[in-house]
């Protein structure tokens, strides 16, 4: 019964979506304020019958229905209840309505949060996003139905994948997803404007907090995504350039763009036309990389069963949607005035060389991405491209944008004052040359590389603290947008420390070892103490025990496990981790090689904490520029003169 | 506008690329081998060493070489597809068994059950070389001619027995 509830409410909300779409955008067309009026009802009502029909999911998982074909494929008796939960989106299906779900709480938070917008512009909105729910819900019911029966029902069901089964399922998925699904609303925005053809300041200060909003989402979705793989796959890599993570990372690349040319817009009018073109772009490699993920038209370790009518579903999808939304920009966007003039050096072309090298560093790893899939339709051989492509294309084009980021709030809008500027630089410069050039003396070993990279990272974090000092000094107002924004600045230093100490003084060392015996790694002793066989709830398990010493003193006892999942059979490295800000010890067991003997790989991380520490700062940075009072007070101030103007047409009237 | 149409032109031809993908399998790897002779080797069996065995034995036959090992945990999952399929003696399945230890493979095989009419030994992989082995098992369909027709990576599943190895076999056979 509940999965036939869940079911029929996804067949409500199609509905309400479909009368969303089509009365709202012929309402703010047409000047009808009856159907105007049914975009908010409209989004709240479809946002109640998607969460109905998750909540039926989520208890046909926790409750073991496996008379349900999905709870039966990717669920079993003896997973924990946390993972039963997290379960429901660990499918294809699953997956899908965590998405609508998404995008239904977006569309819910703007009905409720833009009071202080003109009616049609929401109406534009709301009529934006119900049209993708469309297509959504109709890829749910038509192609990957999550309530499908399956009669007679399982005995048991096959398992959540082993991989999965960690409380980074719990949160990663809905995190970034809450991030790719965001972008919609920036991109609504942007088709609203182009369809009203008012594509002004206004809307740049409207957009800013949502799409700030997302940002921060995809980033601790991204963020916690590295994490888990890294302590979960077992060798101690926090990011692989796998085609998956890529299609999360490009999203991002364009949002970060967006967000800095919204700045300029809203400040200085200008870019407009570039900003409403991130605004597409950002949302269409949401959309793209759905489509990679759910068609399997790519190799990836995040690969899903396939179905060819499905890829064939959202092709159609996105070539509607984002051509579509092309099309309109082509159409649109020469009537835009142009904004206010720059000088070559201002903070607007800082700005605007910033967004260009973001834009070309995504399409970098867009090619990467899809190199393999072009040569294959080409007829000209299957390859695969690996992270020294995107390593050596990547870097050298964040390096220069890096730099900029470091100036950019110490220049000036409109016209920076050259030699202002170099006295500012002053300290910038000797802390990142003395940085780049002791640090690696400290760990006694000195690299090109090396010295580059911790370059940067002084460099931003001189900057930032230098902008920080200016304000200070020059008295004005210091604003949780300024302070989120230096935070964030901070947060891209303390992150290329990371990088950059990872990668230049990481060290491992594959052991073979029987109990008793010890081995040394970067000034620790590792004592092997033996394996025993441990029973987890739906695993069984072979629990090493490794005592790591410093100079005689205990430093940690490390457990890591080989798991095997009873269920689906599959062997699971469990690394065991002592985590410290300085350093990671990474421990993670191997194969048994007889008499008590294991391998095992040990590796010394310096300072990878620091690479989800940046992402956090850079998050927390998003979170503060979002919530600056600016964007609440202009609201009001802009709800009162709306108020006025209804009043002014009533009397006229 | 012209300008402005750039990035429609630019996301038409990604869309064009897309569609094509969506018909190919990325998963497929050519082998260089297929459509040439299979390489000769001249190995003792497994349970009965003192016997020999070389593809050429094979000729005029349509059959399988399957490379096996009994620390391979992917060839247990294929192992009832091989069973099944030796059962219904569509043809002949050959096995090459790929750096094992003969105890160790014969107690697999005792547990498991053979589906092979004789196994070979490549104790120490020489053979695996030749034919371009990199993930055990792997599965050979090799035609009267003693050339390979189709190669397999990774486990034979019920899905590319039934619409690649099987279809393919019944048309060399004729």
């Amino acid at each position: 019964m509940i999965p036939e509830i869940g079911q029929f409410s996804l067949i409500v909300a199609l509905a309400l979506a479909l009368a969303q779409a089509a009365l709202s955008l012929t309402g703010a067309a047409r000047g009808i304020p009856g159907f105007v009026a049914v975009a908010r009802p409209a989004a709240q009502g479809q946002f109640v019958f998607v969460a109905i029909a998750f909540a039926c999911l989520a208890w046909s998982f926790y409750s073991n229905d496996f008379s349900v074909l999905n709870v039966a494929s990717n669920s079993n008796s003896s997973l924990p209840a946390a993972y039963r939960i997290a379960a429901t989106w660990g499918s294809h299906e699953g997956s899908l309505l965590l998405w609508v779900l998404m995008l239904s709480l977006w569309m819910l938070a703007v009905s409720v949060f833009s009071r202080s917008l003109p009616d049609e512009m929401v109406a534009r909105i709301l009529g934006v996003m119900g049209l993708i729910a469309v297509g959504f819900l109709c890829f749910m019911l038509f192609t990957s139905n999550p309530f499908e029966r399956l009669l007679p029902a399982a005995a048991d069901g096959r398992d959540l994948n082993p991989l999965l089964q960690d409380p980074g399922m719990v949160f990663h998925p809905p995190m970034l997803y809450m991030g790719y699904v965001g972008f919609s609303v920036a991109f609504a925005f942007a088709i609203a404007a182009l369809l009203d053809g008012k594509l002004d300041a206004t809307w740049a200060r409207w957009s800013r907090p949502w799409t700030t909003a997302a940002w921060v989402f995809l980033t601790v979705g991204i963020a916690l995504g590295s994490f888990w793989a890294y302590y979960e796959l077992g060798w101690g890599g926090w990011w692989f350039w796998d085609p998956v993570e890529n299609a999360s990372f490009m999203p991002w690349l364009i949002g970060t763009a967006l967000i800095h040319s919204l700045a300029v817009t809203e400040k200085r009018g200008a870019f407009k036309n570039w900003t409403v073109l991130l605004a597409i772009i950002a949302f269409s490699l949401s959309l793209l990389g759905t489509f990679l993920v759910r068609s399997g038209v790519l190799t990836s370790v995040h690969a899903f069963a396939t179905d060819p009518k499905r890829g064939i579903f959202i092709l159609c999808f996105l070539a509607v949607v984002i051509g579509g939304s092309l099309a309109l920009y082509a159409w649109r966007a020469n009537r835009v005035e142009p904004g206010g003039r720059f000088e070559l050096l201002s903070r607007e072309s800082m700005l605007l060389a910033n967004s260009v090298l973001l834009l070309v560093a995504c399409g970098a790893v867009m090619l990467g991405t899809l190199y393999p899939l072009f040569l294959d339709a080409l007829g000209l051989g299957k390859i695969s491209v690996g992270p020294p492509y995107f390593e050596s294309v990547f870097m050298p084009l964040m390096a220069p944008a890096i730099l900029l980021a470091g100036i950019g709030p110490l220049v000036a809008w409109r016209k920076g004052d050259s030699a202002q500027l170099m006295r500012r630089l002053r300290w910038v410069w000797i802390a990142a040359l003395v940085g780049a050039l002791f640090v690696p003396l400290a760990f006694g070993r000195w690299a090109a590389l090396t010295s580059a990279g911790l370059l940067l990272a002084f460099w931003i974090l001189a900057g930032t603290l230098t902008s920080l000092i200016v304000r200070i000094k020059s008295g004005t107002k210091i604003t949780s947008a300024f302070l989120g924004m230096l935070l964030a600045h901070a947060g891209v230093g303390v992150f290329v420390i990371g990088i950059t100490l990872v990668k230049s003084y990481e060290t491992e060392r594959d052991l073979r070892m029987a109990p008793g015996e010890s081995a040394e790694l970067g000034g620790y002793s590792f004592r092997f103490e033996g394996v025993r066989e441990v029973r987890g709830p739906n695993y069984a398990a072979a629990r090493a025990a490794i005592a790591v010493q410093r100079d005689g003193a205990q430093v940690a006892r490390l457990e890591p496990e080989k798991r095997i999942y009873l269920v689906q059979q599959n062997p699971m490295t469990e690394a065991a981790i002592n985590a410290g800000i300085s350093r990671d010890i990474y421990v993670s067991l191997g194969e048994s090689v007889g008499e008590g003997a294991w391998t095992v790989r040990i590796h010394i991380k310096p300072f990878i904490r620091w690479i989800w520490f940046g992402c956090l700062m850079m998050a927390f940075g998003g979170l503060l520029a979002a919530s600056d009072r600016r964007y609440r007070a202009t609201r009001r101030r802009e709800a009162t003169s709306a108020a006025d103007a209804t009043v002014v047409r009533g009397s006229t009237a | 506008m012209k300008r402005f149409l750039l990035p429609l032109a630019v996301f038409i031809l990604l869309v064009g690329f897309l569609a094509v993908g969506l018909k190919l399998n990325p998963r497929e790897v050519p082998s260089p081998l297929v459509g040439r002779a299979a390489p000769s080797f001249d190995l003792p069996l497994l349970h009965q060493p003192d016997k020999r065995f070389a593809p050429a034995d094979m000729r005029g036959k349509v059959w399988l070489l399957n490379v096996w090992a009994s620390w391979c945990v992917s060839c247990r999952d294929e192992h009832p597809i091989l069973m099944a399929l030796a059962k219904r003696g569509v043809m002949p399945i050959l096995g090459l068994n790929y750096k094992d230890k003969g105890d160790e493979a014969t107690a697999w095989l005792k547990q498991f059950g053979n589906p092979y009419e004789l196994s070979v030994v490549d104790a120490d992989g020489r053979i695996g070389i030749d034919y371009g082995v990199y993930g055990v098992p792997e599965t050979y369909l090799i035609d009267p001619e003693g050339v390979i027709r189709y190669k397999q990576i990774g486990p034979v599943t019920a899905a590319i027995l039934e619409q690649k190895i099987l279809p393919l076999a019944l048309v060399l056979k004729e």
